[in-house]
């Protein structure tokens, strides 16, 4: 008989810093094609009782594999394995009954309330009766569902499906919690619940936490990190001890706005640098060496620019880690990716949208939306210049989905007038599709077909004949470093790579307007450089690009942004204007993007209240 | 146009291929099907098994008994002695029938006639009765014309004289073999066309085919191609079956069987692909394909005929493409029926075909999620 | 499997039961499903699937009327089984016969009255349309009562007695009537509770696989048994359900007798499901994700159950070989048990050994779904 309640906080003997997870040389193999490829190649590890720790690192990197090794949903093909003590070849259930695992997905039952998830779960756990009602109050009063108890899980916004994944994860409290990515898709106010959430959990009940994340800065919260690639354990530690090898490398420089994206391209070009990314107002460089930025050499022609030094962070050195690891083709896939630009250099800025709607290549006046009796969108009013990089914030169900849909010709607005590049798409002729690229949320490729193949169909699909579809294959196969996977089926690629199959059939046709809906999401931080690399570049080619995403680190690359919330925008301009409005004053600027999107949601909701 | 419906048809055909067990059902269980119905299916009985209560046990009584233990309909299996072991034998099933011959068999027989045969069969199935009966009555009017010649009795002033034409030996297998073709076409058709919407909508590359440059029309011929080519591949590797292994005649032309076959082919995608673009999900697409493919099947004709329906349903039949080319299959193979016939089977398949694929392209883009 | 403990086993039984049947609520398509597919379906069917051929059209072609051929010809006219429509010759009946206008032709030639008197007598010339050999069949043998009605009816009105030496009695137990929906009605439940049965759980498993809820169950205390269980017990709820409202309107809307004993018939009825939803889980588990499960589904219920139980064709006329292969098929051993409960009575001879058949099925289905379904990802 084993345990049917795992032993209550009570127990300290977590104190004795005992491993709640640990591997001995686990290695782990999944079939593919011909062979098997090793998604874990032997490794050692021990996770700590009564601590945070964060699983990072590039996609495929084996995280998902460790965290289902973890709870006996796959076993080994090689090492042992003990889980709070236990041995997870023994006995799995009892493993089970005393861990909680948070898939990536978590398996929400849409179509059942929030209320009965809860109880479903609570039966699936063995909660008695007597005991739900205090851990039901507990668990509401926590991630604030309270007051939807009756609603639909379906219906709920994707911040508060990951609170109610987390509420019936915790329904009994573990002593360990394993969380796949609980931030992914998930908007800033509700990643902070989040969090708070977890660290509460930590240090109030003592549970140990293993979480995986694509976030960097939540890297930097945690106790310990550790960090995979490839299968291997490229270090782990606390992540203090990660960035203190990179102290005074990281350098802060404030361009002219105009400017911001061009010194950053040119930047990250440089030898010598191993980061370059927009932070806030200027660009946060990182150097490969000691010796301090030489500014001659990095950016010749503006001298007038200081190189200010900045306090390292995790993301320094989780790229200094990863770069040295992977031949750098980020750099070149930009490059590559937009031929007949040699250099970054020359962007062309948009000319100020808003002056003359009707040539605009997207012109949106008092769209509406509505589904039923609810207003998914409503009187929403922008329009996008030529060569503009617009973004398009908001938190999960704020209906930026519904504007890109309606956008893009596939869903008919209730009310108000769309144009894309002068046309209603909905109405306009077929030929008038080929202009515009489409990359929706999630993967929306055919799975069971090979990279090739999706080439191959999507290039047809946008008129392409002949040499030039040929041409444009090769390109994508390069530029897009997909070459020595162009025969693997596009549903078993790592994330990074499927989004940048879809980016790659996106552009196949070398559209004038670019629709990205959340591109970035869940990808890890290395990809998502790449990503931005490569929608600097094709900006600065003169492609419109309107772009939707959850991570406000990369609002401020956008030239405009609109927040969005409840279907209404609440902020409409450019990143500095944008924080300078959500300031607390005049002079106050809002710290940071996420601050600014923060107050704004906040005020627009005690508004509405 | 023409390169990007190719190239929609390649990827619709890799993406139904390609997977190991979709490739599986969509080829082998038709084929294995076919020869599986093409046996179970007839109405013909053999080897029925039947008892005998002979009471009179002479001659004349054993003659009879010998006219059903010598046709290959019946198999005596149980000679009893007793009334009471009929109801038995029937009630659990161990023989269809009984023939009860009573004491005075030969006597009434030979003293001009009216002598009786009782016949007892399980009605359970009233049709596999009705069908042994008739068996039955072969065998005793056999037996009575023998009997009358033998006795010099003076035959009856007319006869009948009945011949089947098209089928002269009425097997059933003749009848039900091209019809279980056309059966299986629907359900490849069916298979082929009836979740490959409703699956890109859940996945969500229906939107991203849907802002490609690709018309309607296109994204409709693209997804018919597959099922065209596959549905006429199977469908000939069934006539062929039909033909050489079940050694079906087929009388009439080939062009006419396989301008059916189009029409059919076309009509049947144009169902499925209604039905899938009607549906948000599999598991409704699933549905939409039974709930149109169990009574396609049942109302055709094809094993009841339409005949005997009630008027109403007769009418509602006339929606049901099958039900054409069960006539067209039947034609073709047995008939060799004129053409005007075939033609009149075939504009209204071709009708149903154009509603439902132009239904089908109106509804990819304008159905409201 | 040690970790099992009664009343946690219980409760969360009770868990998994309950959120399926919130999905099923939810989710009106499952209720349609078990409910409104069964009165469809056999409304369409009960009238629609029909063997019994009256108002046959056929065609006579008389080439001299006279009193003898008018007197046949009024004994067609009499009976419901026949449409007769006299024609002028045998082209246009041969015409109207090739283009599906009539069924058969009754052909009486010119010197018909004049042969009645010879001693071979005269011939009634019969053509038959045998593409459908069932239905010839049947005309033929209809034809034959209407030929030796009428023979009879001339002996008679001549003062003799037709001579038939032996005299057939035939007795048509459980069905004397001869309706035929008699025996299709309760076939037909068997086919629609098959496809039913499959339906309601061909999709089941494999969604929950799709939408990652099965990875967040399978970390759950929960047993693999429970989970079964818990998609079990709901639909087996709702598919006795539907089969209740079949059988209601077997009897009261197709005045179907039901001879046997409600408990027999609802507890066989139990077994089958069992045999039917087991059969639907597997599906679901080999499969993984709906489209396939979708396509299996189709392929393996309806025809098979149709062509292969015994409701239409008998399955002792089979060739060997095929006998056996029906042997997998569980509708086969409900369509038996039924006709026999329906129309003759609970005659444990018939009942025991296809109950005993649709155990074992159950058991198969559902042991091999238990086995396929491993509480690991791969």
């Amino acid at each position: 008989m084993g345990r049917e309640a795992p032993p209550e906080n009570g127990n300290n003997g977590r104190a004795d810093g005992a491993a709640a997870i640990s591997f001995k040389r686990v290695r782990k193999t999944f079939p593919r094609g011909e062979g098997r490829i090793e998604a874990l190649k032997g490794i050692s590890i021990e996770i700590r009782k009564g601590r945070v720790t964060g699983l990072v690192g590039p996609d495929g990197a084996g995280k998902t594999t460790l965290m289902r090794l973890s709870v006996c949903l796959l076993e080994p093909d090689e090492g042992a394995l003990t889980v709070m003590g236990m041995d997870a070849a023994e006995d799995p259930l009892a493993i089970q009954s005393a861990v909680r695992y948070m898939p990536q997905q978590f398996g929400l039952y849409e179509d059942l309330s929030v209320q009965e998830n809860l109880d479903l779960y609570a039966d699936l756990q063995g909660v008695l009766p007597a005991d739900r009602k205090e851990r039901y109050a507990e668990l509401t009063r926590m991630t604030r569902l309270g007051e939807f108890t009756d609603r639909l899980a379906g219906r709920l916004s994707g911040g508060m499906k990951q609170k109610l994944g987390l509420a019936c994860t915790l329904v009994r409290p573990p002593e360990l919690l394993i969380l796949d990515e609980p931030t992914v898709g998930v908007d800033p106010v509700s990643r902070r619940e989040l969090w708070n959430i977890v660290s509460r959990l930590v240090e109030e009940e003592g549970m140990s936490v293993l979480l995986s994340t694509a976030y960097l800065d939540e890297a930097e919260k945690c106790d310990e990190v550790i960090l995979l690639h490839e299968g291997e354990v490229l270090g782990q530690g606390p992540p203090g001890d990660f960035t203190r090898e990179q102290k005074g490398r990281a350098y802060w420089v404030k361009p002219p706005a105009e400017k911001k994206r061009d010194i950053q391209w040119r930047l990250s070009r440089r030898d010598g640098v191993v980061d370059a990314v927009i932070q806030g107002d200027g660009v946060r460089v990182v150097m490969g060496h000691d010796d301090g930025p030489d500014k001659e050499d990095l950016l010749p022609e503006e001298n007038d620019l200081d190189f200010e030094p900045v306090d390292a962070r995790f993301e320094d050195s989780y790229v200094a880690l990863l770069q040295s690891r992977q031949e750098a083709n980020a750099k070149d896939m930009a490059a590559e990716a937009t031929p007949g630009k040699d250099d970054g250099a020359g962007r062309k800025t948009g000319e100020s949208p808003g002056d003359s709607p009707g040539d605009s290549p997207i012109d949106v006046e008092n769209v509406r939306r509505r589904f039923g009796d609810f207003y998914a969108v409503k009187d929403v009013s922008f329009s996008v210049g030529h060569g503009e990089v617009f973004g398009l914030l908001g938190a999960n169900g704020a209906g930026k989905t519904t504007t890109f849909r309606m956008l893009c010709g596939l869903l008919p607005a209730s009310g108000g007038k769309l144009r894309v590049a002068g046309l209603d798409l909905r109405r306009a002729a077929a030929k008038a599709r080929a202009r515009i690229g489409y990359m929706s949320q999630k993967f929306s490729l055919y799975g069971n077909l090979s990279v090739v193949e999706n080439l191959n169909f999507f290039s047809s699909a946008y008129n392409l004949k002949g040499k030039r579809r040929q041409d444009r294959i090769e390109w994508a196969l390069e530029g897009f470093d997909l070459k020595d996977r162009a025969d693997a089926a596009s549903g078993l690629l790592p994330l990074g790579y499927k989004q940048r199959l879809a980016l790659a059939c996106a552009l196949m046709h070398e559209p004038e307007i670019l629709f990205l809906d959340e591109p970035t999401s869940g990808v890890d931080p290395m990809a998502r450089r790449e990503f931005w690399d490569v929608i600097n570049a094709l900006s600065g080619s003169g492609v419109t690009v309107l772009v939707t995403t959850h991570f406000m680190e990369e609002a401020e690359y956008c030239d405009r942004l609109a927040i969005m919330a409840a279907g209404e925008i609440l902020a409409l301009g450019a990143p500095a204007e944008i924080k300078a409005r959500a300031g607390k004053s005049e002079d106050e600027p809002a710290a940071s993007m996420e601050e600014a999107f923060i107050a704004l949601i906040e005020s627009s909701s005690a508004a509405r209240d | 146009m023409l390169h990007r419906i190719i190239a929609l048809t390649i990827k619709e055909i890799l993406s139904l291929l390609k997977d190991k067990k979709s490739r599986f059902t969509i080829v082998v269980p038709p084929i294995v099907q076919l020869l599986v119905f093409g046996y179970a299916a007839t109405y013909d009985l053999n080897d029925v098994p039947f008892a005998v209560y002979d009471e009179d046990r002479s001659v004349a009584s054993r003659d009879l008994a010998a006219g059903f233990t010598g046709s290959p309909h019946f198999t005596l299996t149980h000679r009893i002695t007793h009334q009471a072991e009929i109801a038995d034998l029937i009630d659990r099933k161990a023989v269809l029938l009984a023939i009860h011959i009573g004491p005075d068999f030969s006597r009434d027989l030979l003293t001009g006639g009216g002598a009786q045969l009782q016949v007892i069969v399980d009605g359970r199935n009233s049709n596999t009765a009705m069908i042994a009966l008739n068996y039955v009555r072969e065998i005793v009017n056999r037996f009575n014309q023998a009997w009358l010649v033998k006795t010099g009795g003076r035959e009856p002033p007319a006869r009948l004289n009945i011949r089947a034409w098209y089928n002269a030996n009425l097997e059933s297998r003749w009848y039900i073999v091209p019809g279980i073709a056309g059966l299986l076409t629907l359900v490849v058709a069916m298979l082929v066309t009836a979740l490959s919407v409703a699956r890109e909508r859940e996945q969500g590359t229906f939107d991203q085919l849907l802002v490609t440059p690709l018309r309607p029309v296109e994204i409709l011929v693209g997804k018919a191609l597959p099922g065209f080519m596959i549905g006429m591949a199977e469908a000939t590797l069934i006539i062929l079956i039909a033909v050489f292994w079940f050694e079906v005649p087929l009388r009439g032309s080939l062009a006419a069987l396989y301008i059916g076959l189009f029409l059919f082919l076309m009509s049947g995608i144009g169902v499925g692909l209604m039905i899938s673009s009607l549906s948000v999900t599999q598991q409704q697409g699933l549905l939409g394909a039974f709930l149109f493919l169990v009574p396609a099947v049942i109302l055709s004709g094809f094993t009841t005929p339409i005949a005997n329906m009630p008027a109403i349903v007769q009418k509602l039949t006339l929606l049901n493409p099958m039900r054409y080319f069960m006539v067209v299959l039947r034609g073709v193979f047995l008939e060799k029926a004129p053409w005007s016939l075939m033609i009149s089977q075939y504009w209204p398949m071709a009708l149903i075909g154009l509603a439902t694929l132009t239904a089908a392209a109106w509804l990819f883009r304008h159905r409201i999620n | 499997m040690k970790q099992q403990s009664a009343p946690g086993g219980f409760r969360r039984l009770r868990g998994l039961i309950r959120k399926e049947f919130y999905q099923i609520v939810r989710d009106p398509s499952a209720i349609a499903i078990a409910f409104l597919m069964p009165v469809g379906l056999l409304i369409l069917f009960g009238y629609g699937v029909s063997l019994d051929a009256k108002h046959v059209p056929i065609a006579i072609v008389v080439e001299t009327p006279d009193a003898a051929t008018a007197d046949l010809t009024r004994s067609f006219e009499r009976t419901e089984y026949f449409e007769p429509v006299r024609m002028a010759d045998m082209s246009a009946a041969v015409d109207a016969l090739t283009y599906h206008r009539v069924d058969a032709i009754v052909h009486l030639r010119g010197n018909f009255a004049r042969r009645l008197h010879e001693e071979k007598g005269a011939p009634i010339g019969v053509v038959i349309n045998g593409v459908d050999a069932n239905t010839a069949r049947l005309i033929s043998g209809y034809m034959e009562g209407v030929w030796l009605n009428w023979l009879g009816d001339r002996a008679r009105s001549e003062g003799t007695q037709l001579l038939t030496p032996v005299d057939l009695r035939q007795r048509i137990w459980f069905n004397a009537e001869v309706r035929s929906r008699n025996f299709l009605v309760p076939g037909l439940i068997a086919v629609i509770m098959t496809l039913i049965g499959a339906l309601l759980t061909a999709m089941v498993m494999a969604r929950e696989w799709e939408r990652g809820t099965m990875e967040a169950l399978l970390v759950t205390p929960a047993t693999m048994g429970e989970i079964i269980l818990g998609k079990l017990i709901p639909y087996f709820i709702l598919g006795m359900g539907g089969m209740a409202l079949s059988v209601a309107m077997a009897l009261w809307v197709f005045d179907v007798p039901l001879r046997g004993s409600l408990w027999m018939l609802t507890g066989t009825s139990a077994l089958f499901l069992l045999a039917a939803l087991g059969m639907g889980l597997l599906i679901s588990i080999v499969a993984k994700n709906q489209f396939i499960a979708g396509q299996i589904a189709i392929v393996v219920t309806f025809l098979p159950a149709f062509l292969l139980s015994g409701f239409l064709f008998d399955i002792g006329s089979m060739p060997v070989v095929v006998q056996y292969i029906t042997h997998i098929v569980a509708a086969r051993y409900f369509v038996a048990i039924l006709q026999s409960v329906f129309l003759a009575g609970d005659i444990g001879s018939v009942i025991l050994p296809n109950a005993a058949a649709l155990v074992l099925l159950a058991a198969v289905f559902l042991g091999l779904s238990r086995k396929k379904a491993r509480k690991r990802l791969e």
